[in-house]
Parts: structure tokens; C-alpha cells; sequence
């Protein structure tokens, strides 16, 4: 079974990395703009589905500490000349700070008052972000957010080929995949299977010594920190922090791209974050009623993939190798495969 | 090694268990039984601190644990398996046993160690023994109905407990699957010297394996001792064994 893959020998991981690194080499401005776009987006929804998918908690307030991690960094940046380099750190601790705060109340509820309550503390933030006009901007927001410091790519000869937008999405794409690396590496750990635990059965985690308010609180803390990550980047990629980064439609924004993805599995979210940012492209570039189209397009995705894309294409593949290992002979195997094939192109 | 003092728990003005007094011995094999509604699992649930008892104590090696969070309890060596099958459905069998190793062995707040790898060899030790060596990698919730149950028992036994609450461990089993998960449960309570409570409906298992009985009906305990006693009381026979 594992060795009869080619296909399980390869680095994916590192393909993809490395062909999305290429993108702004390939000369257009505005892909550089969407892979931006999606990687931040997919960071932000990878730090939800450790609350979703791992440790099963529905947060409807997650962009709370999205919207934190943006004005942190921005204030920190624009209002403060600080760098990048202690402006990312001090977003992500000051999202994780107020996870810790927020979580604290959070995780003594249950299920729809889990999700009610961080939907208000993340309506608290709003109402900060808009109002407080001294530091936020309020209603005006905080706009021309200055790009990090990146004179000494110049020196450097493929880096200095690209413009300030190209430079800055090679340092969002690196600050990406680490932390990207870092959440992976957390949830295949002991704690992030005591996370598991509470996601499968939370009287059994802890009747086996989990104290499961605990856990929850520290998967909401880290979910919020990387989240903060997330919401610093995107703060400086769009030139400004804005008030409805932090307004609830862009949690239910997130949770779309995370469900469409696939909780189930660690990439889902980044699939659905890129399915979602290209649709919306699209849709809006063909037709004014592009929240029609793409609600109907989201619809039928959802139906024809309940565990969400990634979800649907591994039962897919598992389904074609109990195929081909079956009974069947190796013609119609392979007929079966081309066909799938042709059926996703 | 467990005690219990007049324990009671009211629910509104119902006594679902009233002024129970218990006492089991290390090593020894206990069991609870009683018509439906009679308050065995209200007790274990009292016991194991998933409910606050209105009155009375719980002694565990003379510590008292009345009160103590479920998840603490765990800690101070009592295990427990449940009525209804509790499991994690979607994990597989090895991750099932493996995380109960990794939380009692204090690896929990790890969260840079890779936890496929560890506690492997104890994991698949624990499997052999209860049976399920040739499952490690089958998605527990498709397990059958018995096996469920033995991982059950697998789980609790990674905590390394002294004493082990078994609820119904057979209900909804065959007879053959009791048979074999009683004589699994002997043969481990025997090895490990482990202390066992349960309760349990079918009163040929309990009378096979137990070696001192209590029986509780509307709450209270009317007689209790070894089989022998039990089954000659009078009081028993009238409300529950029936005249056979």
C-alpha cells in the first residue's frame, strides 16, 4: 500500500510551495494580487479549523483576532514607524492575548453559546474598531499601512527583479508556509490529539484525566495567534486595516472557505480559501450578480461534497484504488481512471 | 481501597440514591446490582465525580475524592467505562489507547513531538491483551458492538487504574460476546490486581465472577456480602431474583 505510490513519495507540500513562489516572476501583476490574497486567506482559515475541524468547537467570532492582528500591526507600523519584524510578532501575541481573554468566557459555554458568545466578543471589537477614532480611524479606518522594509532584496539577484507587491508576497508566502508548517506540527502532537479527543467525545477525554475547558482554551489561543498572523499580513497586502475586517460577515467568510475546503483535513481550508478567492474573481468579473452566482456555485459544491472538496476527492481516490485492487481487471482499472480524470478537468 | 459513606443524591425531591454504604477491598471483584431505576449508575456517576452527591464522602485509599472534577479522578487511579459505548468514534484503534498513554504520562501540553511515534510498543502490548492486536489501524467506530466495548476497557486500562468502574460492561452484548469479554475482564482484573466495581444485569456473569455483592433497589442498599448471602436473603429474593 505505501509503496506502490509514486505519487505518496513526492513532497507535495513543497511542490506547492514552490510553484506558488514562482508566481510573481511569471509577470502578472494581478495573479501576484490573488496569490497573495489566497494565502493570507488560507493561513486565516487554517488557524479556524483548528477550532473546527480539530477540536470541534464553532466559532463565529474568529475574525476578531483577524481584525486585531491587522491593527496591531498596523498601528504599530504606520502611527509608530516600527518594523514588520516586531510589528508580526506583537499582532500575533496581541490576538493571542485577547483569545485568552475572550476564550476564557467562551469555553465555559457550550456548542451555540460557544458560538453566540464569541460572535458578540468579535460584534465587541467591531464596535471598538469603529468607534475609537484616536487610535483605530474609526469609520475612516487607518489607509496607507506602509510596506515593510525590503530595500535589502534589492541586492539580492532574482528578488531585486521584483516589485515592492512582488517582494512582499515572497515574505507572505514564507511567513505562510512557516506558520502553516507550525500549526501541522501542533496538531499531530500529543496536545493536538488531546485536542482530537475533545472533538470525538468530550465526557470520554475527560474521563481519561483531559481537562477539557483547558484544552479548548489553548486551541482557541493559538487558532487566535496565527489568526493574528493572518489578519497583520492582509492589513499591509491591502494598504490599509479597515473596520469590517473585523464586521462578522468575514467570519462567515472564513467559515465558508473552511467547510467548502474540508474540515477533515489539514489542507482543506487553504483549498477552500483558494476556491473561494478565485470564484468570487471570476463571478464578479462576468456578472454584477456574483454573490447569486457564487451562492449557487457553493450550493452545489456543498451537496456534491459534504466533507468538502479535499473531503470528496480522497473518498474518490480511495474509492479508485479499492477499484483497482478489486476484482476488476487493469483495462477497466484504468478506464475508471481516466474517466474520473476527465470528469475533474 | 474504595469507601463510601452514606452517600445519597437527590434529584428535585426524588432520592435516587440514598445513604449508601460501600466498601471494596483491594483486589476484590464487586458488583452492583438492581432492578432498572434503581440508582447504579446515579451511584457510579457519584462516584466517579460526574455528579455532586447531596451528602456523604467518597474514600479512595482513604483520600477522599467526593466532589473531585472527573478528569482529576482519573489521575488518582480510578478508571471507568461507561453505559453507552464511549469511544472516540474517528480515531483509530492504536490513537484511541494512545491517547489515554500520552494524557496519563503528562505528554498533554506537548505540542512538538511528533505523537504518532510514541508509547507505540505499549500501545500495541495493551491491544494484545485485550484482544484487538490485529485492529490497531481500523477506524474505531467501525468496530463491532463487542469490540467497541473491549476498547473500551483498553482505554481505561492505559490510565493505568488501580481500581476500574465498570457500568453494564456487557449490556447489548450476545452471549458469546459476554462470555468472552467476562472472562477478558477476569483474566486482566487477575494479572493487574486490579480492583473492580460493576453493575450488571445479567446475574449469571455477576454471580460467576463476583466475590461480594450489594444489591440496591429505590436507592438503598438491602443486602449485601458474598453471593452466597445475597442470593439467600430473603428481602433479594422478594424484590428482585424472583423465587427460582
Amino acid at each position: 500500500m505505501k509503496t506502490n505510490d509514486l505519487a505518496s513519495r513526492i513532497p507535495w507540500t513543497l511542490v506547492v510551495f514552490l510553484v506558488a513562489l514562482v508566481v510573481p516572476w511569471l509577470g502578472s501583476r494581478y495573479n501576484t494580487f490573488l496569490a497573495t490574497q489566497i494565502a493570507i486567506s488560507g493561513l486565516f482559515a487554517v488557524s479556524l479549523n483548528l477550532l473546527l475541524g480539530t477540536t470541534g468547537l464553532v466559532s463565529f467570532g474568529h475574525v476578531a483576532y483577524f481584525g486585531i492582528g491587522a491593527y496591531v500591526c498596523g498601528i504599530l507600523m504606520k502611527t509608530y514607524a516600527m518594523p514588520f519584524s516586531i510589528a508580526l510578532p506583537a499582532a500575533a501575541l496581541g490576538a493571542a492575548f485577547a483569545s485568552l481573554v475572550f476564550g476564557f468566557f467562551c469555553v465555559r459555554l457550550t456548542r451555540i453559546y460557544f458560538a453566540m458568545l464569541s460572535l458578540a466578543f468579535s460584534q465587541i471589537i467591531w464596535a471598538i474598531a469603529y468607534k475609537w477614532n484616536d487610535v483605530t480611524g474609526g469609520d475612516q479606518g487607518l489607509p496607507d499601512v506602509p510596506y515593510p522594509d525590503l530595500d535589502w532584496m534589492n541586492s539580492i539577484p532574482l528578488l531585486g527583479d521584483l516589485r515592492i507587491a512582488g517582494q512582499f508576497y515572497v515574505v507572505t508566502l514564507v511567513v505562510v508556509g512557516l506558520s502553516l508548517a507550525a500549526m501541522r506540527r501542533i496538531i499531530n502532537s500529543p496536545f493536538g490529539r488531546m485536542l482530537t479527543t475533545i472533538r470525538e467525545n468530550a465526557e470520554r477525554a475527560s474521563a481519561i484525566g483531559v481537562d477539557v475547558r483547558r484544552y479548548e482554551l489553548a486551541a482557541f489561543v493559538v487558532a487566535g495567534g496565527f489568526a493574528g498572523i493572518a489578519g497583520a499580513l492582509f492589513g499591509i497586502f491591502s494598504r490599509g486595516v479597515f473596520s469590517d475586517y473585523v464586521f462578522w460577515p468575514k467570519s462567515a467568510e472564513v467559515m465558508i472557505m473552511t467547510i467548502l475546503g474540508g474540515i477533515d483535513h489539514f489542507w482543506g481550508p487553504v483549498v477552500g480559501a483558494a476556491t473561494l478567492v478565485l470564484l468570487n474573481q471570476e463571478t464578479t468579473s462576468y456578472t454584477e450578480y456574483w454573490s447569486f452566482v457564487l451562492g449557487t456555485i457553493l450550493l452545489v459544491l456543498l451537496f456534491a461534497f459534504p466533507g468538502g472538496i479535499v473531503g470528496g476527492l480522497s473518498a474518490g481516490f480511495a474509492w479508485l484504488r479499492r477499484k483497482r485492487r478489486g476484482a476488476a481487471g487493469p483495462e477497466t482499472g484504468s478506464a475508471e481512471v481516466a474517466t474520473v480524470e476527465v470528469k475533474r478537468a | 481501597m474504595l469507601e463510601v459513606k452514606g452517600l445519597s443524591k437527590s434529584f428535585g425531591g426524588f432520592r435516587a440514591v440514598s445513604d449508601v454504604d460501600l466498601a471494596v477491598a483491594e483486589g476484590e471483584i464487586a458488583a452492583v446490582i438492581g432492578p432498572n431505576g434503581a440508582g447504579k449508575s446515579t451511584l457510579f456517576n457519584l462516584i466517579t465525580g460526574h455528579l455532586q452527591p447531596t451528602a456523604g464522602r467518597v474514600l479512595v485509599d482513604g483520600r477522599d475524592i467526593t466532589g473531585v472534577a472527573p478528569y482529576r479522578i482519573c489521575g488518582m487511579g480510578m478508571g471507568r467505562s461507561f453505559q453507552r459505548t464511549n469511544i472516540f468514534p474517528r480515531l483509530t484503534v492504536l490513537e484511541n489507547v494512545q491517547a489515554a498513554f500520552l494524557i496519563h504520562r503528562g505528554q498533554g501540553p506537548n505540542f512538538w513531538s511528533r505523537s504518532e511515534r510514541l508509547y507505540r510498543a505499549d500501545c500495541e502490548a495493551l491491544l494484545a491483551s485485550i484482544g484487538l492486536a490485529g485492529q490497531a489501524r481500523t477506524t474505531a467506530g467501525t468496530l463491532s458492538y463487542g469490540n467497541q466495548k473491549q476498547l473500551e476497557l483498553g482505554i481505561a486500562l492505559a490510565s493505568d487504574p488501580k481500581i476500574l468502574l465498570l457500568d453494564e460492561p456487557t449490556a447489548g452484548m450476545s452471549a458469546s460476546e459476554t462470555h468472552e469479554s467476562i472472562a477478558l475482564l477476569e483474566r486482566i482484573a487477575r494479572q493487574r490486581g486490579l480492583t473492580l466495581l460493576f453493575t450488571e444485569h445479567d446475574m449469571a456473569v455477576v454471580f460467576s465472577i463476583a466475590q461480594k455483592i450489594a444489591v440496591l433497589h429505590q436507592g438503598r442498599i438491602i443486602a449485601h456480602g458474598d453471593p452466597a448471602t445475597v442470593r439467600a436473603d430473603a428481602e433479594v429474593r422478594r424484590v428482585y431474583l424472583g423465587d427460582h
